[in-house]
């Protein structure tokens, strides 16, 4: 497959260890080492700490996470709490078929 | 308060405090701007300036009042909003290379969103956040928030989380507009006025007649008076002007200081001095009468002075004008080169009854004149209904009285009754009433010229008749006789018969004096040989008397000699 070799690079924007960011932090974790196992950066910034970020990536919401790569780019805010809708937004469900 | 006691010392102490937003008449309807420190709802339809107005405030807080701004846009990229603004003079560029303004786009798009489970809008509080601490910023603009209700689906969550934006906003301190499109039934789509409660102000842009005027109305505004009325606003080249519907009182100042109506004759009607300086005069009277020619001669004589002076002409072009009036001796021309006189030259169907005298405003405002003509206001009723175009004339009239300008108008009255109201029903306005009116007779028209008015002073109850010649206006006294008044080419004749008259009667009054002459030396003959006769008479009488007197001496002396004889002989 052509999503072989690709790795996810993932952003999850935080404002402070609220109990939704932290939900959402260990939900994406979990997902990840489930289906990306090895082919994913998560990378977490805290807008409390880092504010002049949330303009570039158009961020409003809390948590956002963002997934720039591999193209296109979507947005999947809440707590990511479904894992069908997170799955379905980081287009991993495919992937994982495939295999 | 205490944030903003600094800026708004001029306030009394313990009243609401004001952001002026610098738009030129919302400050005096909202008595001093935006309330200091809260959200502000800016509602209205597509297209009737939300942004511009909110862009304003923000540009204008920077500008004018020192107070930076954040614009948070929802709707339109900032480059594209400050591509927009360049033309009304912001560079908004610039602004923000200064650090006096932030312009910060929000896109929210629903393809790249997805949402799943529980989250919150601290991610645009932390953003507007910092953009407010980056610059210090005392004003907020948040265009169009509603935005978010297309771009998110948790709808509960939304609502919760914009009542939370406006509280915070409240407690960063600052002065905040936040827009909403017009729903259906109520002031925004989203209900948005159910969470900000001190101030909202409705923006409309309504049609009639296919002319399309736009309306500023102040719904509420907590802890102030304000006015209450819909305002016509006005958006040109130099962005948002408002305007006050009606000055609130009528305490103009007033001057006897008086103007010259240009027409000498017509002034020695007037105490001989003319028209009170910042009076109102109508100049009405039917279809050519030579009232375009009466206001030219006044703006003419201002110019002569050295005022200022525009004149807005409803009906002919600036060149047109000038060209008739040079017909008559009177050379607009020359001002216009001097720069005293201005034209202003549109179609009343140009634009609404509100356009024209938001438009007269900015004019007078810019030129600064002490004369203004208007010509004619009857073309106006075009536009708007005789209430309508009489209130308007009514707050032009208070505008101009209170900026102590001298104002003509003239008006077409389409009946030859004369004691009738003219269309418009401006005579009870103005403060002076110059009628000119077609007298026929003879086969021949001729303009009697009246006053039917003239407020605070003695002005001559006569009519007189009005010649315009080649020199200019001139009044000439109309011939009362027992045929009734004669005017034209009757009142000549009738004055060539008193010419005619005059040197008959001269000659008549000659022969008498000729005969008493006549008379006078046929008796001083008479006298003449009366005397003669008396002289004879006396001449006669003398010569007895003489006689007498003369035998008496010799009588006398005989005897005497005789009795000396007798007295020798003895």
């Amino acid at each position: 497959m052509e999503t072989k070799e690709e790795i996810w690079e993932l952003r999850l924007y935080v404002a402070g260890k609220t109990a939704k960011s932290v939900t959402a932090l260990s939900n994406l974790k979990r997902y990840c080492e489930e289906h990306l196992k090895d082919k994913y950066v998560i990378e977490v910034i805290d807008l409390l700490v880092q504010p002049q970020l949330a303009e570039g990536d158009q961020i409003l919401a809390i948590p956002t996470l963002v997934k720039k790569v591999p193209e296109p780019i979507r947005k999947i805010i809440g707590d990511l709490s479904n894992e069908e809708k997170v799955l379905v937004g980081l287009n991993i469900r495919p992937a994982k078929k495939t295999e | 308060m205490s944030l903003k006691s600094s800026t708004k010392a001029d306030f009394p102490s313990g009243s609401l405090p004001k952001s002026p937003t610098g738009i030129t008449g919302l400050d005096e309807i909202t008595a001093g701007g935006l309330p200091s420190g809260r959200p502000t709802l800016i509602c209205g339809g597509a297209g009737c300036g939300k942004t511009l107005f909110s862009i304003e405030f923000i540009a204008h807080g920077a500008l004018l009042y020192g107070e930076p701004g954040v614009f948070m846009s929802f709707e339109e990229k900032a480059e594209e909003l400050a591509m927009n603004v360049i033309s009304l003079g912001y560079d908004l560029d610039q602004l923000q290379r200064d650090k006096l303004i932030k312009m910060d786009y929000v896109r929210i798009d629903r393809s790249e969103i997805e949402e799943t489970g529980e989250y919150d809008l601290d991610g645009l509080f932390i953003r507007l956040g910092y953009a407010i601490d980056s610059i210090g910023a005392k004003r907020v603009v948040l265009d169009t928030v509603e935005n978010l209700f297309s771009g998110l689906l948790d709808q509960s969550i939304l609502r919760a989380e914009l009542r939370r934006l406006f509280d915070w906003l409240k407690e960063k301190k600052v002065t905040a507009i936040i827009t909403g499109e017009k729903g259906e039934g109520m002031l925004t789509r989203n209900g948005l006025e159910e969470y900000i409660s001190d101030c909202v102000i409705l923006l409309d842009h309504r049609i009639a007649n296919q002319i399309s005027t736009r309306l500023l109305r102040i719904v509420k505004y907590r802890g102030t008076v304000h006015g209450t009325n819909e305002y016509p606003f006005l958006i040109d080249g130099t962005g948002i002007s408002v305007l006050p519907i009606t000055s609130l009182t009528l305490a103009h100042d007033v001057t006897t200081d008086r103007v010259s109506s240009g027409i000498p004759s017509m002034d020695k009607m007037l105490e001989g001095k003319g028209f009170f300086r910042g009076s109102s005069i109508l100049v009405s009277g039917t279809a050519g009468t030579g009232k375009t020619s009466i206001a030219a001669s006044f703006i003419h004589e201002a110019c002569n002075q050295k005022k200022r002076a525009i004149y807005f002409a409803f009906e002919e072009s600036p060149l047109q004008i000038i060209r008739n009036m040079r017909s008559i001796g009177i050379d607009l021309q020359q001002h216009v080169d001097n720069g005293l006189l201005e034209f202003q030259a549109s179609r009343p169907s140009l634009t609404g009854l509100e356009m024209h005298l938001l438009s007269i405003h900015k004019m007078v405002e810019m030129f600064d004149p002490q004369v203004v003509t208007f010509d004619p206001i009857t073309n106006l009723i075009t536009v708007g209904s005789v209430s309508e175009v009489k209130s308007m004339l009514m707050r032009l009239i208070d505008f101009l009285q209170s900026r102590q300008i001298t104002v003509m108008f003239t008006a077409l009255s389409l009946n030859t009754i004369i004691n009738e109201q003219t269309d418009e029903g401006v005579s009870s306005l103005v403060d002076a009433w110059v009628l000119v009116r077609e007298i026929e007779s003879n086969g021949e028209r001729n303009r009697g010229l009246y006053i039917m008015k003239s407020r605070g002073m003695k002005h001559s109850n006569q009519v007189r008749e009005f010649v315009i010649t080649d020199e200019g206006l001139s009044l000439v006294d109309v011939y009362l006789g027992p045929e009734g008044v004669l005017t034209g080419s009757a009142r000549e004749s009738q004055q060539l018969l008193e010419k005619t008259g005059v040197v008959l009667h001269q000659n008549a009054v000659n022969r008498k004096d000729r005969e008493i002459e006549r008379k006078r030396l046929v008796l001083e003959s008479k006298i003449a040989s009366l005397k003669e006769e008396f002289e004879s008479v006396q001449d006669e009488l003398n010569k007895a008397y003489v006689e007498e007197e003369l035998r008496k001496e010799v009588i006398e002396k005989n005897r005497e000699q005789m009795t000396r004889n007798r007295h020798n002989e003895q």
